[in-house]
C-alpha cells in the first residue's frame, strides 16, 4: 500500500501532466484552423487548374507525342515513394498509419522484384522507415521548425522529382500521405503522381461550351509542358497542406482523451488517498479506544 | 453598367481576385493581350508582367504576377499565376537588393539548370523594377 505522501505526488504529478495535454491539444486546434484556412485557400487555384489540364489534355489525348509525365517511360521497374508524415510525434497514430500503409507498399513492391526508392518527407517517417529500409531512403525533407508551408517549398520537392525522372531514375512516383476528412478522421491515401493521372474532360458542363474551341498560344505542346511540372508541384502542395491540416487534427483527439485519461487517474488516485486516509484515522481510533479499554 | 467578363486572380497560395471587370490586360507570352467580355476561348501562358484591370476606360489596379497560365471564355477570365502582388505593395529596395544577391549567385552557379533556374528569377525581379518604373 503506498502511503499518503506518495499519493500526494502522483497526483501533483498527474495534474502537472494534463496541465500540459490541455495546452498542447488548445495549441493544437489553433493550428489546425489555421491549416485548414490554408488548404481552403489553395483550393481554388488547384480547381481551376485542373479545369485547364483538362482541356488541354482533352487535344492531345491519344497523340503519340505527348510529353513523358503524361506517358511514363513505359516500364515499371524502379519505384519512388513519397512518404509525406509529420515532423513531431505525439498525435496519435497518424504517423504510424501512414508508414504502416507506405511499407505495406513497399513491402509488395520488394516481393515482386522492382527497386524502390524511398523520399521521406517529413522525421517521423523517416525514423520509423529507416529499421527496415535504410539502404532504400534517398533523402529526407523537413519543413520542422517552419512557421508555415509555402508553395515554394512543394515545389522544391516537384522540381526535384521532376528531375530524378528526367535523369531516368525512377519510372512510377507515388505518394503517401494521410487525407483530411476531419479533425477525427484522417484516412492514409497513396496517390500516383507519376505518370500523371490527366483529369477526364469535364462532361460537357453548363455554359462554358464545348471545350475543343479553345485556341493555344503559344501551342499546345509548350502550355501542357508548362502546366505539368505546376501542377505536379500543386498536387504535392495540397498533400503537404492536407498533411499539416491532418496532424493538428490527430494531435488535438488525442491530446483531447490524454487529457479526458488523467482526469480519470486523478479521480481515481484521489479515491484511493481519501480511502487511505479515512483508514488511518480509524486505525488511530481504534488503537486509543482499545488502550483506554484495557487500563 | 457596361458589359463585364468575370475576372479571376488566384495563386498557389490563395484567391486574389474574384470580380466582374471591365477590360483586363494580361502579360501573355507572346504580347499582352486584352480580355474584353465575348472574347474568344484561349489558352496562354504568362510572363513576368502586370495585369491591368480596367473599369470606365482608366486602370483601376495594376497587379504583378511572376508567371503563369491565363484561360479566357466568352464570359470568364482565369489566370492561374505563379506568385501575385499588387504594383503598390512591392518595396523597391528590397527587390533591388535581391537583384544584387540574385547577380552574385548566378555568377557562381556551376551546373547548367542551376543558371537556368537563378536567371529565371533574376528576370523576374528586373520584371518588377521595370513595372514599378512603367507601370507595365
Amino acid at each position: 500500500m503506498p502511503s499518503l505522501k506518495d499519493l500526494r505526488n502522483r497526483i501533483k504529478s498527474v495534474q502537472s501532466t494534463r496541465k500540459i495535454t490541455s495546452a498542447m491539444k488548445m495549441v493544437a486546434a489553433a493550428k489546425l484552423r489555421r491549416a485548414q484556412e490554408q488548404a481552403e485557400a489553395a483550393r481554388p487555384y488547384a480547381e481551376r487548374m485542373e479545369r485547364v489540364l483538362a482541356s488541354v489534355a482533352g487535344r492531345l489525348k491519344g497523340s503519340s507525342d505527348a510529353p513523358r509525365l503524361v506517358t511514363g517511360t513505359g516500364k515499371d521497374d524502379i519505384h519512388l515513394v513519397i512518404v509525406a508524415t509529420a515532423d513531431r510525434g505525439l498525435c496519435g497514430g497518424f504517423n504510424a498509419n501512414i508508414v504502416k500503409a507506405a511499407r505495406n507498399h513497399i513491402r509488395k513492391l520488394l516481393a515482386d522484384g522492382k527497386t524502390v526508392k524511398i523520399l521521406c518527407v517529413g522525421r517521423k517517417g523517416r525514423d520509423s522507415l529507416r529499421r527496415e529500409f535504410r539502404d532504400k531512403i534517398i533523402d529526407l525533407v523537413s519543413f520542422a521548425g517552419q512557421k508555415r508551408l509555402t508553395f515554394a517549398d512543394a515545389r522544391g520537392i516537384s522540381l526535384r522529382v521532376t528531375e530524378m525522372f528526367e535523369a531516368g531514375e525512377f519510372d512510377i512516383a507515388t505518394i503517401f500521405y494521410a487525407r483530411f476528412r476531419s479533425a477525427m478522421a484522417q484516412i492514409p491515401t497513396a496517390q500516383q503522381l507519376i505518370p500523371v493521372a490527366l483529369p477526364e474532360e469535364a462532361a460537357q458542363d453548363e455554359k462554358a461550351g464545348p471545350q475543343a474551341l479553345y485556341e493555344f498560344e503559344p501551342d499546345e505542346e509548350s502550355i501542357l509542358e508548362a502546366l505539368l511540372p505546376q501542377n505536379l508541384a500543386i498536387q504535392i502542395y495540397k498533400t503537404l497542406l492536407e498533411n499539416a491540416a491532418g496532424e493538428q487534427g490527430a494531435r488535438m483527439s488525442a491530446m483531447d482523451s490524454a487529457t479526458r485519461n488523467a482526469g480519470d487517474m486523478i479521480n481515481k488516485l484521489s479515491q484511493t488517498y481519501n480511502r487511505q486516509r479515512q483508514a488511518n484515522i480509524t486505525k488511530e481510533l481504534i488503537e486509543i479506544i482499545s488502550g483506554a479499554e484495557a487500563l | 453598367m457596361a458589359e463585364t467578363t468575370n475576372f479571376e486572380l488566384v495563386s498557389p497560395e490563395k484567391l486574389l481576385v474574384s470580380q466582374p471587370v471591365e477590360m483586363v490586360v494580361v502579360p501573355g507570352t507572346e504580347g499582352y493581350f486584352g480580355v474584353l467580355p465575348r472574347h474568344a476561348p484561349f489558352i496562354s501562358t504568362l510572363i513576368p508582367g502586370v495585369i491591368q484591370i480596367y473599369e470606365g476606360g482608366q486602370i483601376k489596379e495594376r497587379i504583378f504576377v511572376a508567371g503563369g497560365f491565363a484561360e479566357v471564355t466568352e464570359d470568364r477570365c482565369t489566370v492561374l499565376a505563379d506568385e501575385a502582388v499588387p504594383l503598390d505593395e512591392i518595396d523597391r529596395a528590397e527587390v533591388e537588393q535581391r537583384i544584387k544577391t540574385q547577380k552574385e549567385d548566378l555568377a557562381d552557379a556551376k551546373s547548367d539548370a542551376e543558371k537556368a533556374a537563378l536567371q529565371a528569377r533574376l528576370d523576374v525581379s528586373n520584371a518588377m523594377i521595370r513595372a514599378l518604373d512603367t507601370g507595365h
